[in-house]
């Protein structure tokens, strides 16, 4: 029976310095390295695939088969970016890995570069992290001078370069193909696909682009074997993750657990809802997966699980709201931060995206009548699958979702022709008498 | 836009720009880095700054004008001495930073992206919403010059930014002294200072999970490859190997690759304190305690 919480990602975090190189090495550090140095590439490739470990970025996809679509002895160079612009609101997981341990990451990345014979590898890191930027400067940087990054890494004849790139505030950039077009100095805009990153990526190379967090967990997979990864989480959702818990709960953060906890176990483990609350929505992935309830508390958190109950695993960004939240007014919030990183390459998520926010405003301060929730719907519809990525599929997620779920609450707001929650009962600081 | 100044950057600024052409397989990539340096010298991006990016890419100013709008961190309008963010996505929003951003308006007497006026011995502040920082569980989060200042509150972020035009040093939450915007930009565009090993590991949202696993003595699976190599034990031991070395450990770094690397798991964990890196370039000889 395996625990409840198993850290491996977080296991030092609460040590003495254990962004230092000397720290990481302490701790086994750069031998999984060592053992990958050792295998042959697509060995090592094998063993991500057989460890069943899943793009932790969102999506899911198998990470060992993303890595197995490089084209082998086409000539070109090979490039692996590391999508390190951690934006999705409520997701928080890659920042304090990267603060704590950066060299968790730059040792994932050079066995995985390994695997994909890569010599160039990039970390995207979003550039509001001015500190996570540092650490991960200075990793890098001991990393050169030990000799685990550079030419002829520990005598094995493979040469790595990595760059640490610091973004400039733009959430499209997240999305793979933008993040390419921002790396290349361009505006950070989705290209169309196919051709996919793997055959056509930075500059028109074979890319890889994974999740810090995926990364990361490779040097673990490396050192203790695929079958002990599979020995924790669910028959296709393999493995540990960090979920993060956040919100009105008595102590939100980070947890480390096998993918299928479920959110009851976890607010168990939180101290649960804020005193004298309870739970009213919540997100189990970021603000672009649909929002669920207190229905669901006990749906599974892995991809299937979640993905049966009507939403998406996504970043295991669990976002927790009580009875005092709005919920119109918590998914215009929403709905104005897609509008606002639309990107404005495609027709629908640009026009759509202000038109869904014209109508939740007009909504939110009671002026609506019951035929504007169909037409917000009629938007949705018009959106989704429509979009050029997946920035526009996620704007309408909160608005069909809080629709299924809280339609009372949208009509409340023009029946009684305005907003019936008092906005300072749903913060922190509330019973200061903070004045709204 | 007019310049009253020079139409050049400085010979200086040139060259660092150029500098960082040469970190990409192809010089175009440099460009968002670019950016940033242009801001840490000129407090903005300027037109010569844009001039100076199209020289060295051989690219239009039209085409680096483009990038510099498309991306929020790239100020046209000059920034003060500390950008201020109040994060008002959903969640910091519904727990208070609606709030706190209400508060600092009416408190610094500006709007949203606006300046407060220069004053003789007084620092300047930008203030600014912003979208989702990936702090959410330390929400209401506010930045400094893109540092953390976490679980805040309308008092605490008016003492912030007193202190901030006061002059009085301020650390991050989890992280270093504050340094102004400026400085800030030239560490994004890749000329690191020297704050890296400032400020804690963790705060404690991040370490909760990993507190109540050690208190209920959870752990993850042991697996075989880790009882006969590198298993709590001999990490242990290599930490006690790590420093009973530490004096002997060579600093000539052309050795330390020639130091025979494992060829099998086996041999894994003999390596690790012989290969414990120790530089010139900036890590320190401390990190003697393994654990919390």
């Amino acid at each position: 029976m395996v625990d409840t919480l198993t850290p491996v990602l977080s296991e030092h975090w609460g040590t003495e310095k254990p962004w230092t190189l000397e720290a990481y090495e302490q701790t086994g550090g750069y031998a999984a390295l060592d053992t990958a140095l050792g295998m042959a590439q697509d060995d090592v490739i094998q063993l991500v695939k057989d460890s069943g470990l899943r793009g932790r970025g969102g999506a899911g996809f198998p990470t060992g088969m993303k890595w197995g679509f490089i084209p082998q002895g086409d000539g070109k160079p090979h490039y692996l970016v590391v999508n390190a612009d951690e934006s999705e609101p409520g997701t928080c997981k890659d920042i304090p890995l990267m603060m704590a341990t950066p060299h968790t990451l730059v040792e994932g990345v050079i066995i995985s570069s390994f695997a994909i014979r890569a010599n160039h590898a990039f970390i995207y890191v979003r550039g509001e992290v001015l500190h996570v930027v540092r650490r991960l400067q200075r990793a890098v940087q001991e990393a050169y001078l030990a000799g685990h990054l550079g030419k002829d890494i520990h005598g094995s004849g493979y040469d790595l370069e990595l760059t640490v790139h610091a973004g400039a505030g733009a959430y499209i950039c997240g999305e793979e193909t933008a993040l390419l077009d921002s790396l290349e100095g361009r505006r950070g805009q989705p290209r169309l696909r196919p051709p996919f990153p793997a055959v056509a990526g930075l500059y028109a190379s074979p890319t890889v682009i994974n999740n810090v967090e995926s990364i990361a967990s490779v040097p673990s997979i490396v050192r203790n074997g695929a079958d002990w990864f599979g020995s924790m989480g669910t028959e296709k959702s393999k493995g540990m993750t960090l979920y993060s818990l956040s919100g009105h709960v008595k102590r939100p953060g980070q947890f480390e657990a096998p993918l299928g906890i479920t959110l009851r176990e976890l607010l168990d483990l939180s101290g649960g809802v804020r005193e004298g609350h309870e739970l009213k929505f919540w997100t189990p992935g970021g603000s672009s997966t649909p929002i669920l309830t207190a229905e669901h508390l006990d749906v599974p958190l892995d991809y299937e699980g979640v993905g049966k109950a009507g939403s998406m695993l996504g970043t295991k960004a669990l976002q927790i709201f009580d009875e005092t939240t709005c919920v119109v007014r918590a998914v215009l919030r929403w709905t104005e931060f897609y509008k606002h990183e639309s990107c404005g390459k495609c027709t629908p998520c640009r026009e759509g995206t202000w038109w869904l926010v014209q109508t939740l405003a007009r909504l939110e301060k009671g002026q609506g009548e019951e035929h504007d929730l169909e037409m917000l719907l009629d938007q949705c519809d018009n959106i989704l699958g429509r979009s050029f990525c997946a920035l526009g599929d996620g704007a309408t997620s909160p608005i069909t979702s809080s629709i299924q779920h809280f339609r009372d609450e949208y009509v409340a707001h023009f029946e009684q022709g305005g907003c019936p929650f008092d906005p300072a009962a749903s913060t922190l600081f509330a019973p200061a008498g903070a004045t709204a | 836009m007019t310049e009253i100044q020079s139409s050049r950057l400085d010979e200086q600024t040139l060259a660092e720009l150029r500098e960082i052409t040469t970190r990409y397989p192809q010089p175009r990539s440099a460009l968002l880095p670019m950016l940033h340096l242009v801001q840490s010298v000129e407090g903005r991006v300027t037109a010569r700054g844009i001039e100076a990016c199209a020289d060295l890419l051989g690219i239009s100013a039209a085409e680096v004008s483009g990038v510099a709008t498309f991306y929020t961190m790239y100020k046209r309008r000059p920034v003060g001495d500390y950008h201020v963010g109040v994060c008002t996505n959903t969640l910091c929003a519904v727990m208070g930073g609606d709030l706190i951003f209400e508060r600092l308006k009416e408190h610094l007497e500006i709007g949203n992206d606006e300046t407060t006026p220069h004053e003789e011995g007084r620092s300047s502040i930008t203030l600014e919403h912003l979208e989702c920082n990936a702090a959410c569980d330390y929400a209401p989060v506010m930045m400094v010059n893109w540092e953390f200042m976490d679980n805040q509150t309308p008092e605490s972020a008016t003492r912030l930014v007193d202190d901030l035009r006061a002059g009085t040093e301020v650390h991050s939450t989890r992280g270093p002294r504050l340094c102004t915007w400026r400085e800030a930009e030239r560490v994004l565009a890749g000329f690191p200072d020297d704050r890296a090993d400032e400020g804690p590991a963790a705060g404690p949202a991040s370490l909760l999970g990993l507190d109540i696993a050690r208190e209920k003595g959870w752990t993850a699976p042991a697996s075989d490859r880790r009882e006969v190599g590198t298993g709590e034990k001999s990490a242990d031991q290599a930490t006690a190997e790590g420093q009973a070395a530490g004096e002997g450990r060579t600093k000539d770094l052309g050795a330390q690759s020639a130091v025979g690397r494992a060829k099998s798991e086996n041999v894994v964990e003999e390596s690790e304190a012989d290969t414990v890196g120790e530089d010139a370039g900036g890590t320190d000889a401390r990190g003697k305690e393994d654990g919390s």
